[in-house]
Order: C-alpha cells, then sequence, then structure tokens
C-alpha cells in the first residue's frame, strides 16, 4: 500500500492527516514540557526532524540487514547516536537552548514519534520514502508544537518569540529579540503544568472537529495502538485498547 | 532525604509537574488495577536503573565519557528489563502475570530515562538517587491511582462529541495537576 503512494503524499500525510501529535497521539511528553514558549518549541521541532529524518534513513538502509527479533534494540542504537551528536551539536551553537531543553532533549531518544516511524515505516520502506516521511512527520510534530506554543506563550506570559535571538544568533542575527508586553496582564497558569494540558486538549477537540467534518476517525484514546511496543505488549491484547476499539467501532 | 522524596512525589511530580511518562499515564489510567500494576512495575524499573547506572555513570565518568551517557543509559535500560521480564517469567511466574505485561512498555517511558538523568544532572550521591527515583515512582503511582479514579467518573459523563475521548482526559488532567500546583512550597516550608 505504502509503495503506491507518491513522495508528496508521503510527505503531507505527517503534516495534518496523520499528525504525530494531534492525530496520532504520539510524543506527548515534549509537546507539553516544551510549548512554554514558541523559541523552545521551535528548537525542539526542530532537534527532533533532525534525529527523526537521519534515523530514518540509517534504518531504512539497514533494513535487510537487521534481524527482526532484535530490531528495537537496533533501532534504539541508532536514534540513540543521533540524538547524542544533536545534543553536542546543540550545546555548542545554541547554548541557551540546551538550558531551557534541560532534560527533554536527550529524551529525545524516547520520544514515540521517532521509533514508532521507525518502527511502522522506515523499517519496510526505501530510504528516499523513509527521509521524505521523517521530514513529513517531524515538520508535522513542529507544526503542533508551534499552535500550542503559540497559544500558551500569548496568553500565558504575553510575549511571542521571546528569546528567538538565541536561534537566529547561529545565522548572525541578533537585532529582532521577539514581542513582548502583548497583554497587559497575562495569565501565567497557560505556562504551568495545567496549563499545558487544558491547551492541548483543546487544540485537540479542535483536530477531532476538523477530521469530522471531513469525515475521519477521530484521534485514538488508548495511545497504546500506535504504540511502537505494541507488538511486544500482551496489554494492548488484553483490556484497555481493545474495549476503546470495540466501542469506536460501535459508534460508527 | 526525606525532603527529596516528597518532593518527586509532590512538588515534582512526573506526570503532573514534569510531564514525563504521559502515554501510560493516558493509556493505562483507565482501571484502577492496571493502573497500580504498571506503578508497582515502574518503580521497580526506576531503582532497579538507578541502581545499576550509578556505578555506570561513574565509570564513564572517570574515563572523560560522559557524551556517551545518553545511549548507554537507554542501551542499560533496555537489557535490563528484558533480563527482568526473563527472570521473572522463569523463578516467580505470579509475580510476571501481574507485572510482566507492562515491562516491555516501560524501556520507552521517558519517566525511566528522565529520572536517570536528572540524578546525574542534579548531582545526587547513591543514595539520594536512589530516593530520588523511588520518589518518583510513588508520585508516578499517586497520579496514576488518583487519575484513575478521575476517568471512572468520567466514563458516565454526556460530553461535547468533539471533546469526547482524549481531549476531555487532557483537560481533567489539567485540573488534577492544578490540584498538585498547590503543593508549591510545602517541602521548602516544611524544612525550610
Amino acid at each position: 500500500m505504502a509503495e503506491k503512494k507518491s513522495l508528496y503524499q508521503e510527505f503531507s500525510k505527517g503534516i495534518i492527516k496523520e499528525n504525530p501529535v494531534l492525530r496520532l497521539v504520539l510524543g506527548t511528553c515534549p509537546t507539553l514540557a516544551t510549548t512554554v514558549s514558541v523559541t523552545n518549541s521551535l528548537g525542539m521541532g526542530i532537534a527532533a526532524t533532525i534525529v527523526l529524518i537521519c534515523s530514518n534513513i540509517v534504518i531504512s538502509a539497514l533494513r535487510k540487514i537487521i534481524p527482526s527479533k532484535i530490531r528495537i534494540p537496533a533501532y534504539i542504537v541508532v536514534i540513540a547516536s543521533f540524538v547524542t551528536i544533536v545534543q553536542m551539536l546543540v550545546k555548542a551553537f545554541v547554548p541557551a537552548l540546551n538550558d531551557a531543553l534541560g532534560v527533554y532533549l536527550p529524551l529525545i531518544v524516547v520520544n514515540c514519534i521517532i521509533l514508532g516511524r521507525a518502527e511502522a515505516f522506515a523499517g519496510k520502506n526505501p530510504v528516499i520514502a523513509s527521509a521524505v516521511d521523517g521530514l513529513g512527520m517531524g515538520i508535522g510534530f513542529t507544526f503542533a508544537l508551534l499552535i500550542m506554543s503559540t497559544i500558551r506563550e500569548v496568553i500565558g506570559s504575553g510575549s511571542f518569540l521571546d528569546g528567538i535571538d538565541s536561534l537566529t544568533k547561529v545565522f548572525g542575527v541578533t537585532s529582532f529579540t521577539g514581542f513582548h508586553d502583548i497583554l497587559s496582564q497575562p495569565v501565567g497558569i497557560l505556562v504551568m503544568a495545567p496549563g499545558g494540558f487544558l491547551v492541548f486538549g483543546f487544540v485537540m477537540a479542535l483536530a477531532n472537529k476538523i477530521a469530522q467534518g471531513k469525515g475521519e476517525k477521530k484521534a485514538e484514546l488508548s495511545g497504546c495502538s500506535a504504540c511502537p511496543m505494541a507488538h511486544a505488549c500482551s496489554l494492548v491484547n488484553t483490556d484497555d485498547s481493545c474495549d476503546s476499539k470495540a466501542k469506536e467501532s460501535e459508534n460508527k | 532525604m526525606i525532603a527529596i522524596f516528597l518532593t518527586a512525589v509532590l512538588t515534582e511530580n512526573f506526570i503532573l509537574c514534569q510531564f514525563l511518562g504521559i502515554c501510560p499515564f493516558l493509556g493505562v489510567s483507565k482501571k484502577l488495577n492496571t493502573a497500580l500494576g504498571m506503578s508497582l512495575a515502574v518503580i521497580f524499573v526506576m531503582a532497579l536503573a538507578t541502581a545499576v547506572t550509578y556505578p555506570i555513570n561513574l565509570v564513564l565518568k572517570t574515563k572523560g565519557l560522559e557524551y556517551l551517557q545518553t545511549i548507554v543509559f537507554i542501551l542499560v535500560i533496555a537489557a535490563l528489563v528484558q533480563f527482568v521480564e526473563i527472570v521473572l517469567k522463569k523463578y516467580l511466574p505470579s509475580l510476571y502475570q501481574s507485572l510482566g505485561i507492562y515491562l516491555p512498555l516501560i524501556t520507552t517511558n521517558c519517566a525511566v530515562l528522565g529520572v536517570v538523568l536528572l540524578n546525574v544532572e542534579s548531582g545526587y550521591n547513591f543514595a539520594q538517587s536512589m530516593i530520588n527515583s523511588v520518589g518518583g515512582g510513588a508520585g508516578f503511582m499517586v497520579a496514576m491511582i488518583m487519575f484513575a479514579g478521575v476517568r471512572e467518573r468520567l466514563e458516565g459523563c454526556d460530553i461535547p462529541k468533539a471533546l469526547q475521548g482524549l481531549p476531555i482526559t487532557l483537560i481533567a488532567a489539567s485540573l488534577v495537576s492544578l490540584s498538585f500546583q498547590g503543593f508549591a512550597g510545602v517541602v521548602e516550608g516544611i524544612f525550610g
């Protein structure tokens, strides 16, 4: 099925139709944690996209060499290597971003999007298609992060693109440091933990609403169905996700 | 010590304040018994992972290989989880029945790698690291069990169609998380 799609379709599916965050519900941890400001989420999105493209390419190139029994550990090694490289680059060139993302930067390793794409796509498809798939998924991830962080930053701290100069400095631009004082009384709770869950909930509801209008199915309740470990996990076959799937087919 | 433990459980709760381990939080918190099993497995793996990675980190430090932390830790955790699964299956089948099914899920749980990296980052010694990990796991359990209760209530509610399923769950999580914000400053207040 996947072979019949054109490269453009592989690219565009990740952005809206199969958006990893809003539709497949993958990578929720970094989504909630890094969307405090637009700059952070842009940095996170770019870092994850680079790792996603590189690991997809390598895993796809090695897909005939890696024995299927040990593929998950092999994928993890590939992903962890690229995460380490990205981490070192960020530390060297954008130290402010490294401080802002903190532990979430190395945690890209366990971001379900990357392992999920390796398992669902790169392990079965040729190199170029995998690279394009990685790019599309990465942009979709970044796009979702940007939507959420825009809402949270503008309402929560009354600024937009605050601290962006730490990113643009790499290209020698430091004059623009973002918009400030958009709101005279920002709603601070939105940049704290509860605000993350709240905004994510409403953004996902909106995505569901739009998808419903187009007659597509809702985002799955259980993260299990899309989870890369699903095959290894008997939980999927026992209770939760089966229930939710059964309910969903009843709804139809 | 108690301060570290309470901080890990309440003010810096992994799920509700640091956003680590959201996937199992949303996926497995539907029923109380699965939530309990998952959290026990998480506490166990967190403590074990900390105990094993602490000496490994010392070795990496003396060799000046700190940049390999991410790769080494994730591999150690993955191998450890596999190992524990095999051992449990062979020697403690009853425990395997109740915890084993959650183990593969935990390899890619960011809370486990997260706690190990945070321990290194905060420069804790061995005892402090262990306390922090067990506390983090206990906080995970508190959040999971509380939220399982909330979700059972949600089942019977009449919810607008677009909000059904995950969105309303996230909004409920937001409210639970809001209540945990109330703990901010409590630990400093007691021990400060």
